[in-house]
């Protein structure tokens, strides 16, 4: 029962409404409607203990004998729901479930083992009922993930939800960064003071972009955002706290010290009238560009690259490049996550 | 129909200027007389106690979806008028995007049907183009014949200029309104919720103000080109102050043109999608708060002329899916009074009278609906009884609706309906 007043017109009163159990005993953490607090569906969701936890466990799983780690979450059952192609995070997920014992099992629109117009939420409860205590989803809809983890009330790991967030993919970049900036693994809100991030390329589309943004100011970040009108409108700047629009990408690397290098389709440049030559012109992280303007900044790259579009191969092997060690951190993060999940707590006591 | 007599209610009658104890005869389904306390002669009439409630005329809803023919599932014309008398509503208007669309006296007279068993009186509005495709204009004088009292293609906008002034000209001859859902979908393809910030970081495509607006303004230049005064423009579902802001230069230039808002658009905004809330997705979409903000200045200022629900049933599981691939559309009905009393009387001290008037007296006027909308005699016996101070606590799950998909379910309303008369047949008590 709602207080007695008058209808509030905020939004959120309408989901605090809906959000309200019936009853605390009524209503345990996974039930229909609750999202399972072992979760990571945005980088909203992390505060810094969180991210605390998370980056521990990471280092803990990571140097831990493979063979002890594997005990940890030996049989238990952890699916991947893959609705878009995905040959990085999928290997990534998969690999990190295994090292920790899992059993895992793919489900992928592509090879057809969903059924033909079963809904979302029939296939997680069907993949509830076979056994699933976990689900890594990666979806072409933004914010499926929230209808996945209400309806089944299971962890779930977002992988990648359409426009929207790859939380997981900014938890590996900042692991990144920290290394490479050798700033600990301990972080608070003054971590990142300093410190300059500039993303660039098609922002409009990128869930990486969207998760960076809203994690990195978290630990005192500035973050820059650069690429031409259409793929960064200027609403984008309104997302976060600390958050700036450089349309000049020369600019902007002049004041960074970690770039991350976004993946331009060129079918989207082509729909939005966009010229690639210009575009190369303008923001490609090129030998000569990143040699006149950021020498020493960390270079990013969430991977797929395009070689000679958004970035030439000089810049990506290059000594500045941190584009393999993400791949690297992306394992240890995702171990992490997939145990917090999972709810085991960790041999150190770490709490998830 | 044996008469019935309302005994010491508070009537509010705003197309007849009553605000006061009055007692209401209504005979044959006819409002007989009105007059001072205790003065009308009870005779053979069942009476009616409404001391402390406010009778008034029963509400018109010009703007509802009751998904028949061929959506049963969703709601039937049975179940939505259900849910229309249950929320104090006597008359509903039926908008065409039924299977197969409402573009033919045939499916109008169906709809009109008794074999509907509609709880109260349904007005089809037709669909303006043949299937609503936007090409060529549907047969208005047997539509208007069989019972229509307007056209319109709700929810697939009529784009092209040519058809639109053809269709505001053949519209006028027969005083019909055109009835518009004012949004380019050429600026709109792929969009899911209102354009801006929280779009963005939803990483949802958003539907721009423009999308509204440049088709009202682009109507409005219309109707200005039509030399018949008759020539009648009506906004569906106005959410964008720039759109009304346009209504309001267009009626200084003396054109007939009016509009509707809906509940969810003066009492919601963007925020209340939340984490992906497929009850917060509508079309138009929740605004920003400024736009929010100008739908209560418009309605206070009179700009507005009329509070319509857009009553648009889903079934569960169309609503529980991915926000972008959910249908558009929350139920209105039995919430409407309620969110309108807690927020435009609760909220901004407008009186009881102006909420009659938008909520019945003027949407009747609107569309020209004849003898409803007022209590003077010799109107329809269509009647509200509801107590205006009430608080209650909307619950979903006893919607009288087929469908149950409303971002208002537990909220606190003010005013609740303790009876609807229709045509002097009582057809919803509260129990
Ligand atoms: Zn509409």
């Amino acid at each position: 029962m709602q207080a007695k007043t008058s209808v509030k017109t905020a939004g959120s009163s309408a989901r605090k409404a809906k959000a309200e159990p019936r009853s605390s005993e009524e209503a345990p953490a996974s039930a229909r409607g609750n999202i399972h607090p072992g979760s990571l569906l945005s980088s909203n969701d992390l505060d810094l203990a969180k991210i605390n936890s998370i980056l521990a466990l990471a280092d803990e799983l990571e140097t831990e004998n493979p063979i002890k780690r594997a005990e940890r979450l030996f049989k238990r059952r952890v699916s991947l729901l893959f609705y878009e192609s995905s040959t990085r995070t999928r290997t990534s997920f998969e690999l990190a479930a295994k090292a920790l014992g899992s059993d895992t099992s793919l489900v992928s629109a592509l090879s057809s083992s969903i059924e033909k117009g079963e809904s979302l939420k029939d296939t997680g409860i069907t993949l509830k009922a076979l056994g699933a205590e976990c689900i890594i989803l990666r979806s072409p809809y933004s914010g499926a993930p929230y209808l996945l983890a209400k309806e089944t009330g299971l962890p779930i790991l977002n992988g990648g939800d359409g426009m929207h967030e790859h939380p997981s993919q900014a938890l590996l970049d900042l692991r990144t960064m920290l290394s490479r900036l050798k700033l600990g693994s301990k972080v608070t809100e003054k971590t990142l003071e300093g410190v300059t991030v500039t993303i660039c390329g098609d922002i409009f589309h990128s869930r990486v972009a969207r998760s960076n943004a809203l994690l990195l100011p978290k630990l005192g970040a500035r973050v820059i955002l650069s690429g031409p009108q259409p793929l960064l409108p200027e609403i984008a700047g309104q997302i976060a706290p600390n958050l700036t629009i450089e349309r000049d990408f020369n600019k902007a690397l002049d004041q960074s010290q970690i770039v991350m290098m976004l993946r331009i389709q060129a079918e989207r440049l082509a729909g939005l009238s966009l010229d690639l030559e210009e575009y190369k012109l303008r923001y490609q992280a090129n030998a000569e560009r990143i040699a006149a303007h950021a020498p020493k900044a960390v270079i990013l790259h969430p991977g797929p690259m395009i070689r000679g579009l958004e970035i030439t191969s000089d810049v990506a092997d290059g000594p500045q490049s941190a584009i393999a060690e993400q791949v690297h951190h992306g394992l240890a993060v995702r171990m992490a996550l997939i145990q917090r999940a999972l709810g085991a707590r960790s041999l150190k006591g770490a709490k998830r | 129909m044996k008469p019935i007599l309302i005994r010491g209610g508070h009537l509010i009658d705003p197309a007849s200027g009553v605000d006061a104890l009055r007692d209401v005869l209504l005979v044959d389904g006819k409002v007989a007389a009105v007059d001072a306390p205790g003065k009308i002669k009870n005779g053979d009439a069942d009476v009616i106690d409404a001391k402390g409630l406010v009778v008034a005329p029963g509400l018109v809803d010009i703007h509802v979806h009751l998904r028949e023919p061929g959506q049963g599932y969703k709601e039937t014309i049975a179940t939505g008028t259900a849910a229309a008398a249950a929320g104090g509503f006597t008359s509903v208007c039926a908008m065409p995007n039924t299977t197969p669309v409402n573009d033919s006296a045939e499916t109008t007279r169906w709809m009109l049907s008794p074999e509907r068993n509609a709880a109260i009186r349904v007005f089809p509005i037709a669909a303006a183009t043949r299937g609503s495709m936007g090409e060529s204009l549907t047969e208005y004088t047997s539509l208007k014949a069989a019972g229509a009292v307007g056209v319109t293609d709700d929810g697939k906008p009529i784009l092209g200029e040519a058809i639109m002034r053809e269709a505001l000209t053949a519209a006028a001859r027969l005083n019909l309104p055109v009835i518009q859902h004012a949004e380019d979908t050429r600026m709109t393809g792929g969009c899911s919720m209102n354009a801006g910030p929280v779009a963005f970081r939803l990483g949802l495509r958003g539907m721009t103000v423009e999308a509204e607006s440049s088709l009202v303004e682009r109507d409005l230049r219309l109707l200005a080109q039509v030399k018949d005064s008759r020539a009648h423009l009506h906004v569906a579902h106005l959410s964008t102050k720039a759109a009304l802001d346009a209504v309001r230069k267009a009626r200084r230039n003396g054109l007939r043109a009016t509009c509707e808002v809906a509940p969810h658009h003066f009492v919601l905004n963007e925020e209340a999608v939340g984490q992906y809330d497929t009850h917060a997705k509508m079309n138009p979409p929740l605004r920003a708060e400024a736009d929010r903000a100008a739908m209560i200045e418009g309605i206070i200022d009179g700009s507005v002329d009329c509070i319509a629900t857009d009553h648009a049933p889903h079934a569960a599981h169309e609503k529980e899916q991915e926000f972008e691939r959910a249908p558009n559309g929350i139920t209105g009905l039995e919430s409407a009074l309620g969110l309108t009393i807690a927020t435009l009387h609760g909220k901004h001290k407008l009186p009881i009278s102006r909420i009659i008037a938008l909520l019945s007296t003027q949407p009747a006027n609107v569309l020209a609906l004849r003898g409803r909308g007022t209590l003077a005699i010799g109107a329809f016996a269509d009647v509200v009884i509801f107590n205006p101070t009430a608080q209650w606590t909307f619950k979903a799950a006893e919607s009288k609706s087929k469908s149950k998909n409303t971002p208002f379910d537990g909220w606190t309303m003010q005013g609740q309906v303790q009876m609807t008369i229709s045509e002097g047949r009582v057809v919803y008590k509260r129990g």
